[in-house]
């Protein structure tokens, strides 16, 4: 059964369900034959150049009627790199040493793409694609094959390919297209970004093999919206998803409006309600689905990618282009969150019987001093100009928190010393993910400006649960009245030392949660974008009242299961 | 021949429609011109070239350094200029 199901990167939201399309792009195979003189080689090259520069016109003209001339600008781009001098004068060197003009054409495409694909910047490593595109395009005149294999599709249809360049992408014939499903790509790829502007369903980066499980003219459905694949569903799943494709169509026109307004209780009460992001190209996703800051910004990525530490530079220029995307809303770096679970490959660990009791997060980063400095100095040297706020995982102690702040202090002196510029007042918060913290926040207020709730780890320590054990994950319960408990304790701790409390753990997103949290109190809440629309639309539902009424009698029952219960009730009166 | 240090204070950097509209501008005139990126301290390339424009990863506040060699040198290099000194016309 579970081989039938597959989840890959959901990049445009809505759901299709129909019969798949393989497509697969026509093999171009380099003849080997003998080559004509320089000048002969050159003309042919020049021919095809031109049928190339004819058809790119064709998709500009296309795609700017069809969507909008931003869109369209990739064919222009294009049209830029075909009568690159560059590619040209290569082409022409490898002309001259006896080459064909299809050889050199080849070589010369994969040298200068190969040159782009190896820049650190992933904007600028991107362009490696365009430049095979229209390689492939001006080889396929120069072979004398028609545009595109995708002009066979006939009837409406969900079309599986290993990836989809811009050439592929525009020219599918929406009126066909149901959606689309690819083994490669990102969701900053063209072809998931065009199919947003389109509003059709897409899922990206399925992984290797996709083509080998499903075939063409299979029934399956597909919903943009989590990612997933569904082969030869029953008769039952299919009217489920008919269901959900109705109501969600509805819906997301009221979601879309709520999205695009700042969070507000029915009261007229501001709440913020902000983004969980693990890579720069999120912070795009999560504008897009309204989020009016990041509460959570993760930096592992940055440790665990590579195989040396990620230097100043790199880091001051991914943050600075994540609180570019942002603008003047608020972010929160968390720093270096890393353990024993998860080890960069650069870093000795020791042997640990318990990861997460471990050596991890801040922990680390008070024992690796230079490795803690070079992440604050890059932070603080982003920030100018921004809202950025520091935020230390996994404290547990006055002490630690003081050695931590003492550090940035004393990288803040250090950048005043090289004359460096930087942001001098970046609030310095922490995580409250232990019950230590949790317990302390009255204590730790004193060396911190803000707080916010991670609770996923604070569920696992409380209930002293490993989630990822199944015989006991059961007990993973982020409603639990013990995790409750402290939830609002350390709301009402912050509070009262007039700090700002908010939530970046995933309780934060769920809907049968937030009512309780708003009567908690709770300043702001951070999450998967996708669940923004959603959270906002529930907001603004509650008066501060009522969602104070959930919150008291929530807190009634001894058990999750009641308090589940009763939400249910809740939001099916809402 | 005319050469010119510039800091590029637009967004992208030198990467889509600046570096579009950078190299068309280049190709305007018949000089020689070439540019390398002095941040990243990289070689120098056609600055008439957008694939090798591209190679050199100009993002906001690099310097950059622009050759002109040929009878309209000046005003290539004048062009160039001022076209990265008013942000490629962005707000």
């Amino acid at each position: 059964m579970s081989e039938k199901n597959f989840r890959g990167i959901p990049a445009s939201d809505g759901i299709a369900i129909g019969s798949t399309f393989c497509y697969i792009p026509t093999e171009l195979t380099i003849p080997v034959c003998a080559s004509g003189s320089v000048d002969e080689e050159m003309a042919r090259v020049a021919e095809a150049r031109e049928h190339a520069r004819v058809e790119l016109q064709g998709l500009y003209d296309a795609v700017e009627k069809k969507v909008g001339k931003e869109e369209a600008s990739i064919f222009e781009a294009h049209q830029e790199m075909l009568n690159d001098p560059a590619l040209e004068g290569k082409i022409r060197e490898f002309v001259e040493i006896g080459q064909t003009a299809e050889q050199a054409l080849f070589m010369a495409t994969e040298e200068l793409a190969n040159l782009l694909a190896g820049m650190e910047d992933e904007l600028f490593a991107a362009r490696a694609q365009d430049v095979k595109d229209v390689g492939r395009r001006v080889l396929r005149n120069l072979l004398g094959f028609p545009d595109t294999a995708l002009s066979a599709v006939t009837e409406p249809s969900i079309i599986i390919a290993e990836d989809l360049t811009p050439s592929d992408t525009a020219s599918l014939d929406p009126k066909l297209t149901l959606g689309f499903i690819t083994a490669q790509g990102g969701l900053t790829s063209h072809s998931a970004i065009l199919a947003r502007t389109l509003g059709l369903p897409a899922i990206v980066g399925m992984g290797d093999g996709l083509l080998e499980k499903v075939s063409s003219g299979t029934f399956i459905v597909m919903d943009g919206h989590t990612g997933e694949m569904l082969l030869e569903p029953d008769d039952e799943t299919v009217a489920y998803y008919k269901q959900i494709k109705a109501q969600r169509g509805s819906r997301l026109q009221i979601l879309k409006a709520a999205a695009e307004k700042d969070a507000l209780t029915a009261n007229g009460r501001r709440v913020e309600v902000a983004a969980n992001v693990g890579e720069a190209s999120s912070a795009r996703d999560a504008m897009e689905h309204g989020a009016e800051g990041i509460g959570l910004l993760r930096t592992e990525f940055l440790y665990l990618e590579d195989t040396q530490p990620p230097s100043e530079e790199k880091q001051y220029r991914i943050y600075r282009e994540i609180f570019d995307v942002m603008g003047t809303r608020p972010v929160i770096v968390r720093t270096l969150d890393i353990g024993g679970d998860k080890p960069p490959s650069y870093m000795p660990f020791p042997d640990e019987m318990n990861p997460f009791l471990g050596w991890r997060a801040i922990r680390i980063s008070l024992d690796e001093p230079e490795l803690f400095k070079t992440q604050l100095r890059a932070i603080l040297r982003a920030a100018i100009g921004h809202q950025a706020r520091i935020m230390f995982p996994m404290v547990s102690d006055l002490d630690e928190l003081r050695r931590a702040r003492e550090i940035v202090e004393t990288v803040k002196r250090d950048l005043a010393l090289d004359s460096v510029e930087f942001a001098a007042n970046v609030p310095v918060g922490i995580m409250v993910e232990t019950p230590a913290a949790a317990v302390l926040v009255d204590v730790l207020a004193e060396a911190s400006d803000f707080f916010s709730l991670g609770t996923n780890d604070l569920t696992q320590y409380t209930m002293a649960v490993d989630r990822g054990n199944a015989k006991v994950s059961g007990l993973f319960q982020p409603l639990h009245p013990a995790v409750l408990r402290l939830i609002r304790q350390t709301i009402d701790a912050g509070h009262a030392k007039g700090k700002w409390v908010g939530m970046c753990g995933e309780l934060a997103g769920m809907t049968k949660a937030i009512p309780i949290l708003l009567g908690f109190g709770l300043d702001e809440f951070s999450m998967n974008p996708r669940a923004i629309p959603e959270a906002k639309n529930l907001i603004g539902k509650l008066t501060d009242d009522r969602a104070r009424e959930i919150a008291g009698q929530a807190m009634s029952f001894g058990t999750t299961a009641e308090i589940e219960t009763y939400m249910k009730g809740v939001l099916a009166s809402l | 021949m005319a050469e010119a240090k510039i800091q590029v204070k637009n967004k992208v950097g030198l990467h889509a429609r600046p570096a579009a509209l950078f190299v068309q501008t280049a190709a305007k005139f018949a000089s020689m011109i070439k540019v390398k990126n002095l941040t990243s301290n990289g070689n120098f390339v056609d600055a008439k070239s957008i694939i090798m424009v591209l190679t050199l990863g100009v993002m906001k506040d690099h310097e950059v350094l622009i050759q002109t060699d040929g009878a309209d040198a000046d005003s290539a290099l004048e062009a160039l200029k001022s076209l990265i000194e008013g942000n490629f016309g962005e707000s």
